[in-house]
């Protein structure tokens, strides 16, 4: 069964998922009063500032040091804190990770990271600022639970639902405005994927800020006579291996993400899928081994094939082989 | 908790103790780090046996101090420390490196008592025990943060990371105790990457900086105890140790950095220990 969706459609709401994990740390930081909110001088393009406005005694600046926020991070929650630690993905974990395996991880401690102005979000600012690979990175990493909100709303549950959680978690953002296709009733849990459309012949599992696409995409095969199902894959470790079987069943899927296919979503789902008793063929839309570069975001996602229409072309030839 | 004066053994007795275990560890698990954990053997003594507010019998006693070790290759002393204050029995010290064993070959939160951070990859002891320090402060809570580093670990980039923020907080309830042994795996550290003047350094990063000799127990604790009454910043203990020491043929050669003795290396090692009759050591020098 699908779930309830907002009225996107008929009256579109637009936000970023930076402004939802904004919102979901302040009311986390409400809910567990040893939430302990460090950033790397990025506190307000990282929206860590509403929650340091409210709680200053319980912010901490780092000044530019991913490597140290990460490990004090870690330091803090030994203590019993519970450390959210905010910069961009590229610098967290980016310059991070060192820390972030062995201090956080291997040691289990309560800390989330979250990187910010991921995927091709940070736009002019050039492929420097453009995680694309951090996902890979962090779905390696024991003991990690990596959350990948599809919009505003989603990032505030997700930042809430993290933070109810003990030990190591990521949760990836972005500055881009994108489609709110989730409310409040939208269901959320860690490590359960939603379906957003049922369908029969194909599906599609998005991640992120391609959920919206997928959706389109999804309505497109519908006018050629396909049915799409729609899932969002919001957490990419622990990956929903029902779900995936589930969507295995059409015996068709594509993958979509605003990362390296490399590594992503659509090789988790392709490392499921063959251990399936009957694996199916698998078309994935992601960036192909290739770096960013500077631009409007819209023009970046048009440009490295992470639109609607690049999903549908997928589709199609991935029908093909069924 | 303990009380040295009680338990009727002198802190050169300890280290001695300290030492043989270290060596027959090494010699055991054939592969681990000699010169450094005989090194700072007297500064481990003086920690767990003098200066540290701790019970071996509840490891997680929220009066205590915290003692994190970053760099994390001279485990073995960290564990026969340990052991010797009753975290564990001795006879698990045989253990180190072998599959399924507590003492991991660097060490692990979580598998031993009394082991406080995950630490090997050099520089991250440093940033967990600022953190910890920065928590108990935010707590007011008065417990110490104890932070044992290396020489060459002053090489990664992190570490100054961790100056500049623990200066910055002011986190005077932080004493970071460095080996200063002039040794690291590629040769001696003036060779490999200059360090000196180390205390110029961290009292440029707003540091106070105590210089002491680190396989002297009146030293030890004498700079731990002008380092407790430092307010408003954090402060460094430069140890200069002998690495290798109380073993003469292993003492000031980085050669072994890096390696463990030989069965026979270690029997004139532990003779060696053995024939300063409960002396300490460096007075036989």
């Amino acid at each position: 069964m699908s779930v309830p969706l907002a009225d996107y459609t008929r009256n579109p709401q637009y936000g970023t998922t930076r402004d939802g994990f904004g919102k979901g740390l302040v009311e986390a930081a409400e809910k567990h009063p040893n939430l302990i909110g460090l950033c790397a001088d990025l506190t307000e393009s990282t929206r860590m500032e509403w929650f340091a406005d409210k709680y200053p005694e319980r912010f901490v600046e780092m000044g530019v040091a991913e490597e140290n926020m990460v490990g004090v991070a870690a330091g803090l929650a030994l203590g019993g804190k519970k450390a959210v630690a905010a910069s961009y993905a590229v610098f967290s974990p980016g310059n991070s990770l060192g820390p972030l395996r062995s201090s956080v991880c291997y040691s289990n401690l309560d800390v989330k990271i979250i990187g910010g102005h991921s995927g091709m979000s940070a736009g002019p600012d050039g492929a420097t600022h453009q995680a694309l690979e951090d996902l890979a990175v962090m779905r390696t990493l024991p003991n990690m639970t990596v959350v990948v909100p599809c919009d505003q709303e989603e990032a505030r549950k997700a930042m809430l639902a993290l933070a109810d959680q003990v030990g190591p978690g990521y949760l990836r953002t972005g500055k881009h405005s994108v489609l709110t296709i989730t409310t409040p009733e939208t269901p959320f849990l860690i490590g359960r994927a939603e379906t957003f459309q049922e369908g029969k012949d194909i599906a599609i599992i998005a991640v992120g800020v391609m959920v919206a696409p997928a959706l389109d995409a999804a309505a497109m095969l519908e006018q050629k006579g396909i049915s799409a199902k729609v899932i969002n894959m919001h957490t990419i470790k622990p990956l929903d291996l029902t779900a995936i079987a589930d969507a295995a069943q059409t015996g068709a899927i594509v993958t979509a993400e605003e990362h390296q296919v490399a590594g992503g979503l659509g090789s988790a789902v392709a490392e499921a899928v063959v251990r399936l008793p009957r694996p199916i063929p698998i078309g994935m839309v992601g960036v192909n081994d290739s770096f960013g570069e500077s631009g409007e975001t819209n023009d970046l996602m048009r440009k490295h094939g992470l639109n609607a229409i690049n999903i549908l072309d997928k589709a199609l030839e991935v029908l093909q082989r069924k | 908790m303990i009380q040295p004066a009680q338990n009727g053994q002198s802190l050169s007795e300890r280290a001695r103790t300290i030492r043989e275990s270290v060596i027959t560890m090494l010699l055991q698990a054939g592969s681990g780090h000699s010169a450094g954990s005989l090194g700072m053997t007297d500064v481990f003594a003086a920690l767990y046996f003098e200066i540290l507010k701790h019970d071996p019998n509840n490891p997680s006693w929220e009066e205590r101090d915290f003692v994190l070790l970053s760099n994390g290759h001279i485990c073995p002393v960290w564990y026969a420390s340990l052991a010797e204050a009753g975290y564990f029995d001795k006879t698990e010290l045989a253990t180190l490196r072998r599959l399924g064993s507590r003492l991991q070959g660097h060490p692990h939160l979580g598998s031993l008592p009394g082991v406080e951070n995950t630490s090997g990859p050099l520089a991250q002891g440093l940033s967990q025990a600022a953190g910890l320090a920065l928590g108990l402060k935010m707590d007011n809570k008065p417990n110490r943060v104890f932070c044992l580093m290396s020489d060459g670990e002053q090489q990664e980039g992190q570490v100054w990371e961790a100056y500049l923020f623990a200066a910055a907080k002011q986190l005077d309830n932080l004493i970071v105790m460095i080996d200063r042994n002039y040794i690291q795996i590629d040769g001696y550290t003036e060779f490999v990457m200059p360090l000196d003047s180390l205390k110029d350094k961290l009292e440029a990063f707003e540091w106070h900086v105590i210089e002491i000799d680190g396989n002297n127990f009146d030293e030890i604790i004498g700079a731990v105890a002008a380092a407790d009454a430092i307010t408003t910043q954090p402060t460094a203990i430069i140890c200069n140790t002998t690495p290798g020491a109380g073993v003469g043929f292993m003492e000031g050669k980085y050669q072994w950095h890096g390696k463990p003795p030989s069965k026979e290396e270690a029997k004139q090692a532990i003779d060696e220990l053995r024939s300063l009759d409960n002396k300490i050591w460096w007075e036989e020098k």
